[in-house]
């Protein structure tokens, strides 16, 4: 039987007063919401916490999804479900949709969190590629109030986030750029559901004439965190996207990632996924651009 | 701690570990062992309980954060004698054959009609997708379902007819 080391629960009713609890019991006590990521790493006693303060009260607070004409915002609280089923949040961005598809479950996804999953820094996950990919910032709400920070700020190493241990993640924010724009999802997985062997989401901004404004790839499994690779942008700016500049684009991904082999697939494998899933992505964002 | 867990209709308070799983909670606590507990990590779904209205893995759900909560499990699907149609279903096409999956998949079947009251195969495939069925009836268990929607929306129509006329 797996069962989490004893640990005293507390309930969180508002951000402020998880933030009281935080900075009372500071690194002894740690913040769970959906649980799906954090109870199996307890039950397998890779993280044990003397606290554990449940945030699920708060999502009537952070369970939201706004979309503004140069912004999208999404609450901490969203879930997986809720990510999934907002036809708005895929119009704009239909990398989500093609993400949630793929995460998990079903059932998983009623309960797991967009900040739950941001939190967990888990090198394979799908929401931090697409975060990456989209170029989002994260709001941390400490008890003197908010700052805001880039993915690559968030992320500072496997497991490991730029969030304090009297903090909260409270929000994920995501640019909208004018002009036409597509943005995909794909990933690799050994059967359904399960963690990444390499996954890869893009966006792509056309201006006017058809030619790349900008575009981003993220990667997901193939280094300590998920990978933006700024390389890819520069060399696709300016250009009319075609097949040859998406082979460009996949052999830069190949060349810049880092993965390491495990059971989930050699290093060369996944360098070779890392490729042909930033084609791919790139190829289906561009066709939803022009559409 | 002090837990208040709603199971059923029927209020609950006991006094538990803070780390007690739900399912234990229900199985070990409560009595109510028709929940299965399986796989322990949230793949195998035989766990499968409803946590205010939304199917969820209860040996993925701490019993404390089911506090001040409605659960639902298999043993709330009946109407005293009279099987849930979902329950008749699997009854009637051989949706279980162990049987270790089965309050799961109901749950989470019934979970499915009541959203969706007349799912293609593909939609039913995708509900359970995250419950595994050791026997591998999976083709029998989509039977199950659609007899159970072709069921209820033929029982619905009587009723209607019957306060038409």
């Amino acid at each position: 039987m797996q069962v989490p080391a004893p640990f005293e629960y507390e309930r969180a009713t508002s951000v402020d007063q998880a933030i009281g609890l935080l900075e009372r019991l500071g690194s002894s006590a740690r913040l769970v919401a959906g649980g799906h990521s954090l109870l199996p790493m307890m039950k397998l006693r890779l993280a044990n916490f003397e606290y554990l303060i449940d945030i699920n009260d708060l999502h009537g607070e952070l369970g939201y999804i706004r979309l503004g004409a140069d912004e999208v915002r999404i609450g901490a609280m969203t879930r997986h479900r809720e990510l999934l089923e907002s036809d708005a949040l895929a119009q704009v961005f239909p990398v989500f949709r093609d993400a949630e598809k793929v995460i998990a479950d079903p059932i998983v996804r009623n309960r797991g969190t967009l900040g739950g999953s941001l939190c967990q820094a888990d090198p394979s996950e799908d929401l931090s590629a697409v975060c990456t990919t989209l170029d989002a910032s994260c709001v941390i709400r400490g008890a003197n109030g908010e700052r805001v920070v880039s993915m690559e700020e968030f992320h500072v190493g496997p497991y490991e986030t730029a969030v304090a241990d009297n903090e909260i993640l409270t929000e994920i924010r995501i640019p909208v750029k004018s002009g036409k724009s597509g943005s995909a999802y794909a990933k690799v997985e050994r059967r359904a559901g399960d963690w990444a062997v390499v996954s890869a989401g893009a966006a792509i901004w056309l201006d006017d004439k058809g030619h790349i404004h900008d575009a981003r790839v993220g990667l997901a499994a193939v280094g300590p965190n998920t990978t933006g690779i700024p390389e890819i942008s520069a060399a696709l700016r300016g250009h009319e996207p075609d097949e040859s500049l998406f082979e460009l684009a996949g052999a830069i991904a190949a060349r810049s990632c880092d993965p390491s082999t495990d059971t989930r697939g050699s290093a060369e494998y996944k360098r070779h996924l890392a490729d042909e899933l930033t084609r791919r992505t790139l190829r289906k964002a561009v066709e939803r651009a022009r559409s | 701690m002090q837990v208040t867990v709603t199971v059923n209709g029927v209020e609950y308070t006991k006094e538990i570990e803070g780390r007690l799983l739900l399912v234990h909670f229900l199985r070990d606590t409560l009595g109510l062992t028709g929940t299965h507990w399986g796989c322990d990590t949230s793949n195998c779904g035989t766990c499968v309980v409803w946590m205010d209205g939304e199917p969820v893995k209860s040996c993925t759900v701490l019993a404390a954060m089911a506090g001040g909560r409605e659960v639902r499990t298999v043993e709330g699907l009946a109407n005293g004698a009279e099987l849930d149609p979902i329950q008749e279903g699997f009854r009637q096409c051989h949706g279980l054959q162990c049987g270790f999956c089965t309050p799961g998949m109901l749950m989470t079947c019934r979970h499915l009609l009541d959203k969706n009251p007349d799912p293609t195969e593909g939609e039913i495939r995708e509900a359970i997708s995250g419950q595994i069925c050791r026997c591998t009836g999976y083709s029998s268990i989509v039977r199950s379902v659609r007899w159970a929607a072709v069921h209820e929306a033929e029982a619905a129509e009587t009723k209607e007819e019957a306060v038409a006329q």
